[in-house]
């Protein structure tokens, strides 16, 4: 990201405006073995809430559902079809009030 | 519920927004026993809407209470602004005395929806998350959430975009990235004085703007993407709308395209000095009449945006989604009488939904968007630069002779790209409009 972005909002800033209910365990569950091979990483930019990082050093991607809005992109997206995408638990996950 | 020990209702709908909220008040109207259920705590909280509903949808189902519905302000004026890196050329209309539609914030408008369907007597339970459907002999006949197994006659999934029970049951294929948008955006808060300035609204009064935005992202290679920005009482929204596939094919990080909107020179004045209420993202399903899943089968059918039913060209999906729960609603009712919930009696939801502008609309329109999308560097690019070269000329006053300026521009205008792509965009034109009035 250039300096000129930094003094912008950034995606991490966005991200606390927003109320979750975090739920204790992960609704998206990746193919592990499939995403080793993924050359195209979509998922790690084409979240709005940047919840796909990807570890260069032990080629995984590190999921944050914590900040999932719940879009659903990055499940369309994913060329191998390698995300396992629910819902969270009832009345957990995101809550948008002024949306 | 009670403690019925049958659980068993007339009918249920999975998703309490205006598709499932229309679904269950009509069928509950005709005197059926109906259970909307949904996964949030508090009706709306999971959507998100550009900004704005339309009324004559809202009035057709709630026709006594709609002036209750929690609204913002009526967007009675819409603007269009094709934008260069800085530069703008706007088309605008406004009916002050007619607004069409009016902004909402989801979390509220959904609410009071659900609250009117409670009056007239549906049964409503949120925080419950429909796992799957019950399936007997063929027909669907029921839904099993995280804790329990509830029957009825007659589904209706109204569980919106992602609609995962539609795919687990075959209903519906998944979408491809190019028929998805992606749609993100920010509520920003604005006091009532500078919303009344800057978009010219009569000071005290409940009126509204919209404003679009094509183009302006500053980039080489611009993604099919609409910008869109709508009046609260005292915030405003600002957000986008991203081709999925687009996002992939140019690596796109739909937020940085967010930001650059957010700097453009004509934009920028409109958000000063907010303040970032709510970040948000929601997908929207564009595909259309080519696109349409199985919109019924034995004992269930789909409404609103799990059908895919939006016009993006328009903004068009909460009438859909209004309107199709109501005639999803309206064949509960008629299979409940005769009985018979099979695909065969079902099939009338889809003889009204082709009856009325639902299908009749998504027909004309099935190649409007896939034209548009064909065109995107013309629209994104081209004809915003040629736009803002012409109004340089017409408001320059720049002291050259007018004919040696507008000479230059008609010979750049077909000398600055092959006149192949003049014809492409003159075709894609031609037979989106054809498409539509024939």
């Amino acid at each position: 990201m250039s300096e000129e972005n930094i003094k912008k909002n950034t995606i991490e800033d966005k991200l606390t405006t927003i109320k979750y209910n975090c739920d204790s365990e992960s609704h998206l569950v990746l193919n592990k073995e499939l995403c080793k091979n993924c050359e195209s990483r979509c998922c790690t930019y084409i979240c709005p809430a940047k919840v796909y990082t990807y570890d260069e050093d032990n080629n995984i991607i590190n999921v944050d559902y914590e900040n999932c809005l719940e879009c659903g992109a990055c499940r369309i997206a994913c060329p191998l079809d390698a995300i396992d995408w629910q819902y969270p638990r009832a009345g957990c996950g995101v809550i948008y009030k002024q949306s | 519920m009670e403690d019925n020990q049958a659980q068993k209702f007339d009918v249920i709908v999975v998703g309490a927004g205006p598709a499932g909220v229309a679904a269950a008040v009509t069928a509950a109207r005709g005197g059926a026993r109906v259970l909307l259920v949904e996964r949030s705590e508090i009706a709306g909280t999971k959507n998100m809407i550009g900004g704005a509903v339309f009324l004559s949808a809202l009035k057709q189902i709630f026709p006594d209470s709609w002036e209750q519905a929690p609204i913002e302000r009526y967007i009675n004026k819409h603007t269009w602004s094709l934008l260069t890196d800085n530069s703008s050329v706007d088309i605008s209309c406004d009916f002050p005395q007619n607004p069409k539609s009016a902004s909402i914030f989801r979390s509220k408008f959904d609410s009071w929806l659900v609250e009117c369907a409670k009056e007239e007597g549906v049964y409503f339970a949120p925080s419950t998350l429909v796992k799957k459907l019950i399936k007997k002999n063929g027909f669907f006949c029921g839904i099993e959430t995280e804790l329990e197994r509830i029957e009825a006659s007659v589904i209706i999934l109204a569980d919106g975009v992602n609609s995962l029970l539609a795919r687990q049951y075959g209903l519906r294929y998944d979408y491809e990235t190019k028929d998805t948008v992606l749609s993100i955006k920010e509520t920003i808060k604005l006091s009532k004085e500078l919303i009344e300035e800057r978009f010219n609204i009569d000071k005290g009064s409940k009126n509204g703007a919209a404003r679009n935005f094509l183009g302006g992202l500053k980039l080489e290679n611009a993604p099919f993407a609409l910008g869109f920005l709508y009046t609260y009482t005292d915030s405003i929204s600002l957000g986008l709308g991203v081709n999925l596939e687009d996002l992939n094919r140019y690596k796109l990080n739909p937020s940085d395209l967010l930001e650059k909107l957010k700097e453009h020179p004509v934009v920028k004045p409109l958000i000063q000095d907010g303040e970032m209420l709510e970040y948000s993202a929601h997908l929207i399903p564009e595909g259309g009449y080519k696109k349409l899943p199985k919109l019924c089968e034995n004992g269930v059918m789909l409404v609103g945006d799990a059908a895919g039913f939006v016009n993006a060209i328009h903004f068009e999906g909460t009438n859909f989604a209004f309107m199709s729960g109501k005639m999803a609603g309206e064949t509960a009712l008629l299979s409940l009488k005769i009985k018979d919930y099979s695909k065969k009696t079902l099939k009338i939801y889809e003889k009204k939904l082709k009856q009325s502008f639902i299908l009749k609309d998504l027909k004309s329109y099935q190649n409007v968007m896939e034209n548009l999308y064909s065109r995107t560097d013309s629209l994104m690019s081209y004809y915003p630069k040629k736009a803002a070269e012409f109004f340089e000329i017409f408001s320059g006053a720049n002291c050259v002779p007018k004919r040696d300026e507008f000479r230059k521009l008609m010979v750049n205008f077909v000398k600055d790209r092959s006149i192949r792509e003049l014809l492409k965009d003159i075709w894609a034109f031609v037979s989106s409009v054809f498409g539509v009035l024939k």
